[in-house]
């Protein structure tokens, strides 16, 4: 039997962004695939060498989108390591909470287009009903939807005040409520399991050993979340990690879906520990020095290493993004496959090509 | 059958989950980083904006008295808004509307006039 190509992606209704693969296919069956990246390279590491480093903020921002407060935290994280800025109490609660806020609509976003890929359409137009309720929580307190600008090295640029806190709590109880409902569907539902359960399964030693990172390490059963370091107010809150031992697609949706409620719980508790305090800290001088911080964003573990040199831009930024770490077990885990679960499949690891490409 | 009439009467029932856009149009949150304008007879032509801006999209002139303005560059971060010292940059909470031709806005201060605005 010959084999034939199969281009999925870039261009694919099932992607939200360009990813291409090449399958090597024997009578429906995947033997091979090969991926191709670079569609949607901007050079953003190189525009940290030409901008001041506090505009760089406004750059990582720009990284990924969907989890742009968590770039800029990150990086403001690591400039404040360099420049040792003591951040205020009260503006690593509301880091804390804006970033929960962004893995929540994130995760969202991810289990609409999940039961989008297996054709579950009003599944997926419920969840994102949903997500615009967090997306106006992020709206009425940052002062935008999605890139919300908030962080600034030593502190953050907007404050909550106890009408607004009020406000949210009362949002997210009724986020909660629909999530809820929504989750006997997507957890239970006949349709939704055939189509996931079982496929794509990774096993725990593989997955540690290819290095996999966020939810789809979680789902493979192995305990690791950079929210665990403690930082932002992390280390302030009770905090357990979300760890399913499938390894399936299945339980990669289990976890995320948990995870919203989880992310949920650490808002409430953020805004009921929240400290008085200033928002942000006068920064004077110029970074000097190397640095490497970890943050945990929707997909997994984000890395940035930041080489300063004591002038106003930076001689090195370095990202490595989640998806960078989990598209080589896709790889693995694609052979052997029937073509019809590969969008199924190549979903559950909730592939983000623009942050790997950057 | 049992799980799915509750559903159907739900939907016929109860008000829809879509707004008929824009006909229907839901009012701004406060303080949200909407449209950037400028009272250009406050405006002192320190270029603060134009140094912080992180996108590059406002040129000022204090030779001319101009301040001009590329809101497709702007990504709506609002620091010029922050660090303007003569408090004449604000933001509205409206989102700018979409236009036909791709024009900056450029603003005058004498004649005490706008000399040519598109929005």
């Amino acid at each position: 039997m010959l084999k034939t190509v199969i281009p999925f992606g870039p261009q694919h209704p099932v992607l939200p962004e360009p990813l291409h693969l090449k399958l090597l296919v024997e009578e429906d069956v995947i033997t091979e695939a090969i991926p191709a990246l670079g569609f949607v390279h901007r050079g953003l590491e190189m525009l940290a060498n030409i901008r001041d480093f506090h505009q760089v903020i406004q750059v990582v921002e720009r990284v990924c989108g969907i989890c742009s407060m968590i770039h800029a935290m990150c990086y403001c994280q690591s400039i404040e390591a360099l420049m040792e800025i003591e951040v205020p109490p009260r503006a690593k609660f509301l880091r804390t909470i804006w970033s929960e806020l962004h893995r929540m609509h994130s995760h969202l976003l991810w289990l609409g287009l999940f039961a989008d890929s297996f054709g579950f359409e009003s599944l997926f137009m419920q969840l994102w009903k949903i997500r615009e309720k967090v997306l106006d929580l992020n709206e009425a307190t940052t002062g935008n939807r999605i890139i919300v600008s908030v962080n600034v090295i030593g502190g953050v640029r907007r404050d909550l005040n106890p009408e607004q806190i009020s406000w949210m709590l009362a949002e997210l109880a009724a986020v909660e409520l629909e999530i809820n409902r929504l989750g006997s569907t997507l957890l239970t539902d006949y349709t939704v399991k055939k189509r996931t359960a079982g496929k794509g399964v990774i096993t725990k030693d593989k997955a540690f050993e290819f290095g996999l990172v966020g939810p789809t390490l979680r789902a493979s059963g192995v305990c690791q979340d950079m929210r665990m370091l403690g930082y932002a107010a992390f280390d302030q809150l009770d905090f357990e990690p979300v760890v399913e031992t499938e390894g399936d697609c299945y339980a990669r949706s289990k976890v995320r879906f948990r995870e919203v409620l989880q992310s949920i719980d650490l808002i409430r508790q953020a805004l009921s520990r929240i400290a008085q305090s200033e928002i942000r800290t006068k920064v004077k001088g110029r970074p000097e020095g190397e640095t490497v911080c970890r943050v945990e964003q929707p997909r997994g573990e984000l890395l940035y290493y930041i080489k300063a040199n004591g002038t106003k831009n930076l001689e090195r930024l370095r990202i490595r993004t989640p998806t960078f770490a989990n598209i080589p077990a896709l790889l693995v885990i694609l052979p052997g496959m029937w073509l019809s679960d590969v969008p199924v499949v190549v979903l559950s690891i909730d592939p983000c090509i623009s942050c790997t490409e950057r | 059958m049992f799980k799915m009439t509750p559903n159907v009467l739900r939907n016929l029932f109860f008000p829809k989950a879509t707004r008929r856009y824009p006909r229907e149009v839901r009012p701004p949150f406060k303080n949200v980083r909407g449209a950037l304008l400028n009272d250009i007879e406050k405006c002192t032509f320190c270029s603060a904006c134009a140094l912080k801006c992180p996108s590059q999209c406002i040129a000022v002139d204090k030779k001319v008295s101009t301040w001009s303005y590329d809101p497709f560059a702007c990504v709506f971060c609002g620091i010029c808004v922050e660090i303007c010292p003569a408090e004449s940059l604000h933001q509205k909470p409206e989102y700018r509307l979409p236009v036909a031709e791709r024009e900056a806005i450029l603003l005058k201060a004498e004649p005490k006039q706008k000399i040519e605005k598109s929005n």
